[in-house]
């Protein structure tokens, strides 16, 4: 067999080459290390700090055991769902008018370059302003409490979905942009056959980002208004378990919060996988 | 050579090509870039129907530029061009040097555009598509995202695609310079079977003398610094021409004569 590899290297790819098996295996152990070595450390985590809060014998306002945390989380469900179900209604909101907002400035903008002059530094003045310094006058001029919110969380969110848009509706290929010239295409046809689907890349990364943002921007929001009742979201319930010293609510709040994040930008993800795995480079698997 | 003397149902040569009826016309065209740069300077050529005519010219000779003009993507300084047929939407078509097709389209999508900015529905015109597909052999492809394509077959969709509103002329901006030889020889030969067919009028830039002869019965040859037309050398040689005519002594002949004009050409350029 050695033989003929050495004399016939031609025929090499159909014996077994060391490195493409080695390749091959690399792949695989990645593949597993992806999801078991994020479990491993959560585990180990968890288990350190049990032991730490055991040992030190540290008491539970201080430091709660994840024990303690996990039985706060199942005794307090259901204040804290409701919380939940209230921060995710307030984020959902703003991401969706952040969406609706964002790429609706952005195809304006492209549409003109005086409005998108005239406009975009503004954009740019409401991004880089912390939304903690805008918020307490919002609340003050809108009476709403949860419009107040949905406001705040948008300011927040917007801006990467306006900016990538605008920058990719802008990066249409020129020479494609000569083509539909040629023939005869009409603005909205330039619209939506080359810049939208030229920027949906851009606009899908811009989303992710807007994602996590628009949960930022909620719970900061909330932090801020302040005031609690029944529609108080988890960022309140951290707030008000603070004053009371319940540190395992804050705990199985904030683990609440945190999983939500994760859950959105998973969601975002896929929703981007999904609509570029036909065509886009950054979906593609690469062959060789 | 020529011999238009006789009354036969195809002539060939100079007499038959002046009687065809004129397509479009450039009279005195220039074009200046920025201030004082000359792109294009005092053009004048009649295209007239069947007519397969390349620019050859070294880079900067204005030979894009021109084409640009003609597909009113940019409009003269001075001179005009003018249809002598009419001008429907459809009568016009462009291929680029690089294919410039929509990624995120599969290969009959791209193909539909032409017909798309006119408003048709792709229903009423899936047989023209499936026709333009099957002209450049990639009817079994119809499905295919161009990312699954070679070069030489995402150049065929862009054939295809400026092939299928049977347009009165197609513009080829050295559609085949990024290609490999034997693709090119290819594609230069299926070329000609395809305008054959639909029956076009072709303007093809290009900086190969070879393929310029090879493929086109009017050769303008062009001179940079400013951009102009210096000589017009015709290839007489019938369609269909085959692999045979590039082995030829006439295609030899014909090639030193272009090379010729050439050479000159780069000499007033410099």
């Amino acid at each position: 067999m050695t033989a003929i590899e050495q004399d016939a290297p031609a025929t090499a790819d159909l014996a077994v080459d060391p490195e493409e098996l080695a390749r091959a295996r690399r792949n695989r152990n990645e593949k597993i290390g992806q999801w078991v070595l994020p479990a491993l450390v959560v585990i180990v985590t968890i288990f350190v700090w049990d032991r730490i809060v055991a040992v030190n014998e540290l008491p539970h306002y201080i430091l709660p055991g994840p024990g303690l945390v996990v039985e706060a989380l199942i005794e307090d469900w259901g204040m804290l769902s409701d919380s939940l179900l209230v921060t995710l209604r307030i984020t959902m909101g703003a991401l969706f008018i952040a969406i609706v907002g964002g790429v609706g400035l952005a195809v304006l903008f492209t549409q003109s370059r005086w409005v998108e002059m005239s406009f975009f530094p503004y954009a740019v003045i409401l991004q880089v302003t912390p939304i903690v310094a805008i918020a307490p006058l919002i609340f003050i001029y809108v009476d709403n409490r949860m419009v107040g919110l949905l406001i705040c969380a948008w300011i927040v969110a917007f801006f990467p979905i306006l900016s990538n848009t605008t920058l990719g509706l802008n990066s249409a290929d020129h020479n494609l942009r000569d083509l539909f010239k040629v023939y005869g295409a009409t603005r909205w046809q330039k619209l939506r056959y080359l810049q939208l689907p030229s920027a949906l890349p851009y606009f899908l990364g811009g989303l992710r980002i807007a994602g996590g943002l628009s949960l930022i921007g909620a719970v900061v929001a909330e932090y801020v208004a302040g005031t609690g009742g029944n529609a108080s979201g988890l960022a309140f319930r951290i707030l008000e378990a603070s004053y009371r010293l319940n540190i395992p609510r804050m705990f199985a709040a904030l683990l609440l919060i945190a999983l939500t994040g994760v859950i959105i930008f998973a969601i975002l993800s896929l929703v981007s996988h999904l609509s570029l795995r036909k065509w886009h480079e950054s979906a593609l698997k690469r062959e060789t | 050579m020529a011999d238009g003397s006789e009354a036969s149902p195809a002539p060939v040569g100079e007499d038959a090509m002046l009687s065809r009826p004129k397509l479009l016309s450039m009279s005195h065209v220039d074009k200046i870039f920025g201030r004082d740069v000359v792109a294009l300077k005092d053009m004048n050529l009649d295209v007239r129907v069947g007519d397969f005519i390349s620019l050859l010219g070294p880079s900067g000779c204005g030979k894009s530029t021109a084409l640009r003009l003609i597909s009113d993507l940019i409009h003269p300084t001075g001179g005009r061009i003018k249809w002598e047929v009419e001008k429907e939407p459809g009568s016009l078509s462009v291929v680029l040097q690089e294919p410039t097709l929509m990624p995120w389209a599969t290969v009959e999508d791209n193909v539909f555009l032409p017909f798309r900015m006119q408003g048709k529905s792709k229903r009423s015109v899936i047989s023209d598509i499936e026709e333009a597909l099957a002209l450049v052999g990639l009817e079994k492809f119809h499905g295919a995202y161009p990312r699954e394509l070679s070069g030489g077959m995402k150049m065929r969709v862009s054939i295809a695609r400026a092939m299928v509103t049977h347009p009165k002329l197609i513009l080829m901006d050295e559609p085949f310079a990024a290609l490999d030889e034997i693709t090119r020889f290819k594609l230069n030969n299926d070329l000609l079977a395809m305008k054959e067919k639909i029956a076009s009028t072709v303007i093809f830039v290009t900086h190969s003398v070879f393929e310029s002869v090879f493929l086109s019965d009017r050769i303008v040859v062009m001179a940079a610094r400013p951009g102009r037309v210096i000589e017009e050398l015709t290839v007489t040689e019938p369609y269909p021409r085959t692999e045979d005519f590039r082995t030829s002594a006439d295609y030899a002949a014909h090639c030193r004569r272009a090379s010729d004009a050439l050479k000159h050409a780069m000499e007033l350029g410099q």
